[in-house]
């Protein structure tokens, strides 16, 4: 009843091959597309963009990059917190060493930034696979975190190692520092992650996209074909850190306004988007956004109903939210391993005929 | 029907009633995580301090006061959240009691004109009132604290520190590093060996750390921990015989929960004080029958009068003194944040306030200015008896060395006006 496909038919090779074929998916993207950019900013307040909106349109980018990396190119990796520090502290040095520059282009630049140092770290996937490479990439994550400590000019020489980003602005509205409007940093980062979504959703569609696959599926078949396993996995590297470099700088810039590298950027972090990447589905552009939103607004959620909604003391609350959320993260990876990507897979495969069985 | 319709009316009219109108004290609390073992006490006599002046007084000049609680497990973005959520229901002043929440809430706090009372902790320059408008940090802050720290050992080293050395071990954070250029400063003009020793979060794992301090003998360690680290290198202090008496902790290291498990072998450990020790004030009675008794403590009950509960009950004090100032000047009972803001900038705090309110001599006598948020920056030093069981003072509260903090505190908030352009105020 929903997909109504009869009478759908493609005449050109490119309506043929673009990214929604079915009318029906087509149509919900650009209604999506519409809510997001022309009523959302409208009915925004500082609460729901800063607790539940703006974590979940940045770690989106975070797991898009994930996403690519882990589930694509198939090459673990635990240093994504290690690479949005880098996008971080990118974004603030060109932010006090070029305050005339927009910070647009400052956020694009951390994540060329952020490409270059994951390729550098991408280089063991090189000789090492799996849990070998997951051990490696841990090591730039720790490595990062020490260097951003350690050395006082990432930090300018700040008596507290914290890092504040300065106001900037975008046509006239502040998108950085405290006086920037909810509605335009929700707007700021909104363009970026569908600018990342498509970049992503159409490597991921192309040969670079196959290439990845069948690096992830069988390395050594992938190069008996012709796949050069060097360019494959050190451009996963690259792109997957490019967006995660963005990710990074928007959450320092935009969201967060100060940050502290132990604290904001740790292990915590790269666990984070790996459960993200993970719960939302392997290999999937919809599953970065699945998990994304599970993992940000469930817990949002959970205590809003335990503290606000029953009046439960906080301290329970937060040992119940991580209780629940653990509980959930193991049922999902029994039950569906494949993630909520797959669920909604098999849920459209089912919608796609319905009301009819078959 | 009938009954259905009636239960629905009555439930509209009770939904509709009136409400009262109430102080807000948002409490930014951590219930949970590593650092829990002060954030609880903290929390709890922060909040039991208000219950009391609602069951005693009727709240702050007739009108109730309500503490809401948010869990921020110490960490900066349920912080911003906790922050968001809480900001918009009147909240009058923000104490997170995590200086990295606080460095997070500066900008914002400022922005949305609420004011904010990190109490010896958080950015220290935010005594600067000519830059920092809406952040107070009396009565001390970590400068003094560690200015004051260091003259006590020259005290004790008989009035020369040349030629001796120094550690600072301290949590790898800001609130950890914030007193290192106080230190550095320091070092060059007494003449000490400064030694920076960092444990990381959460910091349960020290014995690295401790090794280096055996095989360097300092003469002197100068510790700034948190939560479990505090009890953790107590323990380890002990273990490796280091003189307790030349081991001296920040304000935050120096609680009941860090030096009880350690035993016997934490006797004479000091700590830094900005606030006096112990339960022998009147107030405390009053908790124990208004609250506790009651069944309205925050807590178990059983933390009163412990060093963290006392100073959650001094942030309390300080904030509902601020607040009758605010409303003596509006003139109205009903405060919001502009106005607490304009009275915590003519706080003063005197023996007569302290006494009315069963805390007397609990702290130094100061005033706040709009130059100056900071107060006197008066410490002192307070030592722990392992067979009593109790901590006591062993200095009075004496000042900082100001030719030292002062400019550092100029250059720090200069910095901070110029990457942010602020004009200066109090002009």
């Amino acid at each position: 009843m929903f997909y109504r496909e009869a009478g759908d038919f493609k005449t050109t090779y490119a309506d043929d091959t673009q990214t929604f074929p079915i009318k029906f998916d087509r149509y919900r993207y650009y209604v999506v597309l519409a809510f997001a950019f022309g009523v959302i900013p409208f009915i925004i307040n500082d609460y729901w963009a800063n607790a539940v909106l703006l974590p979940f349109l940045i770690y989106a980018i975070a797991a898009i990059g994930l996403n690519i990396l882990v589930g694509y190119a198939g090459q673990v990796s635990l240093g994504s917190g290690g690479f949005m520090a880098v996008g971080a502290y990118s974004t603030y040095k060109l932010m006090t060493s070029f305050p005339d520059v927009n910070i647009f282009f400052h956020v694009i630049i951390a994540g060329g930034i952020t490409a270059i140092v994951g390729v550098l770290f991408g280089l063991p996937s090189l000789r090492i696979k799996g849990f070998y490479l997951a051990v490696s990439t841990l090591a730039a994550q720790f490595f990062l975190v020490w260097l951003f400590n350690r050395v006082p000019w990432f930090y300018n020489y700040s008596a507290s190692g914290q890092i504040s980003s300065p106001e900037r602005t975008v046509f006239g509205y502040a998108v950085t520092g405290a006086n920037a409007e909810s509605w335009v940093a929700y707007l700021f980062c909104l363009v970026f992650v569908t600018i990342s979504a498509i970049i992503a959703r159409n490597l991921t569609r192309g040969a670079s996209g196959r290439r990845w696959m069948a690096i992830r599926d069988m390395d050594i078949a992938a190069e008996i074909i012709g796949v050069n396993p060097l360019k494959a996995k050190l451009t996963a590297f690259a792109v997957s850190s490019f967006f995660i470099g963005i990710a990074g700088a928007l959450f320092f810039a935009v969201y967060l306004g100060s940050a502290e590298v132990g604290d904001t950027f740790g292990t915590t972090k790269s666990f984070l988007l790996l459960f993200m990447v993970i719960i939302g589905g392997l290999g999937s552009i919809f599953g970065s956004f699945a998990g994304a939103a599970f993992l940000v607004v469930l817990p949002v959620l959970l205590k809003n109903v335990l503290v606000a909604g029953l009046g439960w003391p906080t301290d329970t609350a937060a040992h119940l939210e991580i209780l629940i959320i653990g509980a959930l993260i193991i049922t999902f990876l029994i039950a569906e391993p494949h993630g909520l990507a797959q669920l909604w897979r098999v849920a459209k495969e089912k919608l796609r005929l319905w009301p009819f069985p078959h | 029907m009938k009954l259905k319709l009636a239960t629905l009316a009555l439930s509209a009219v009770m939904a509709t009633g009136p409400v009262m109108a109430e102080l807000v004290f948002p409490s930014l609390a951590y219930r949970t995580g590593p650092f829990a073992a002060g954030g609880i006490p903290f929390a709890d006599g922060y909040s039991d301090y208000f219950s009391l002046l609602n069951a005693r007084d009727g709240g702050i000049g007739g009108v109730m006061t309500a503490v809401p609680e948010c869990e921020t497990a110490y960490n900066t973005e349920k912080g911003v959240e906790c922050y968001e959520a809480l900001k918009g229901d009147g909240a009058l002043v923000f104490q997170p009691l995590s200086t990295g929440i606080t460095y997070q809430l500066i900008p914002k706090a400022t922005a949305d004109d609420i004011p904010m009372h990190t109490m010896g902790y958080g950015r220290t320059s935010a005594k600067n009132g000519k830059v920092f408008s809406h952040i107070f940090n009396y009565p001390v802050n970590y400068w003094d604290g560690a200015s004051v720290g260091v003259s006590h050992f020259k005290d004790q080293a008989g009035g020369s520190l040349e030629g001796k050395k120094i550690t600072l071990l301290h949590f790898n954070g800001s609130y950890g590093k914030e007193p290192i250029p106080t230190l550095e400063a320091l070092a060059a003009q007494e003449g000490f060996d400064l030694t920076i020793i960092p444990i990381d979060y959460p910091g349960q794992e020290q014995k690295s750390q401790w090794l280096q301090i055996r095989r360097e003998k300092p003469d002197y360690i100068l510790f700034w921990g948190w939560g479990v680290m505090n009890q953790v290198a107590v323990q380890e202090a002990v273990n490796i015989n280091y003189p307790m008496d030349q081991f001296m902790g920040i304000w935050w290291s120096g609680s009941e929960n860090d030096v009880l498990p350690a035993g016997a072998g934490a006797d004479g450990y000091k700590a830094l004080a900005f606030h006096n020790v112990g339960n022998d004030f009147a107030v405390f009675g009053d908790i124990q029958k208004y609250v506790v008794d009651a069944g309205n403590a925050a807590g178990d009950g059983s933390n009163v009068g412990t060093v963290l509960y006392n100073r959650g009950v001094y942030a309390a004090f300080l904030a509902a003194e601020a607040a009758k100032g605010a409303q003596a000047a509006s003139g109205t009972m009903d405060i919001n944040a502009s106005q607490m803001r304009d009275a915590m900038e003519a706080l003063e705090i005197t023996e007569a306030k302290m006494a009315a309110a069963g805390l007397s001599g609990f702290g130094p006598e100061f005033s706040v200015s709009c130059e100056n948020h900071g107060g006197p920056g008066m410490a002192a030093v307070a030592q722990w008896n392992a067979t009593d069981q109790k901590w006591s003072l062993i200095t009075e509260f004496g000042p900082s060395d100001g030719s030292i903090v002062n400019p550092l505190i100029e250059a720090d908030s200069a910095a901070y006006a110029a990457e942010n352009n602020i004009a200066e105020r109090c002009n």
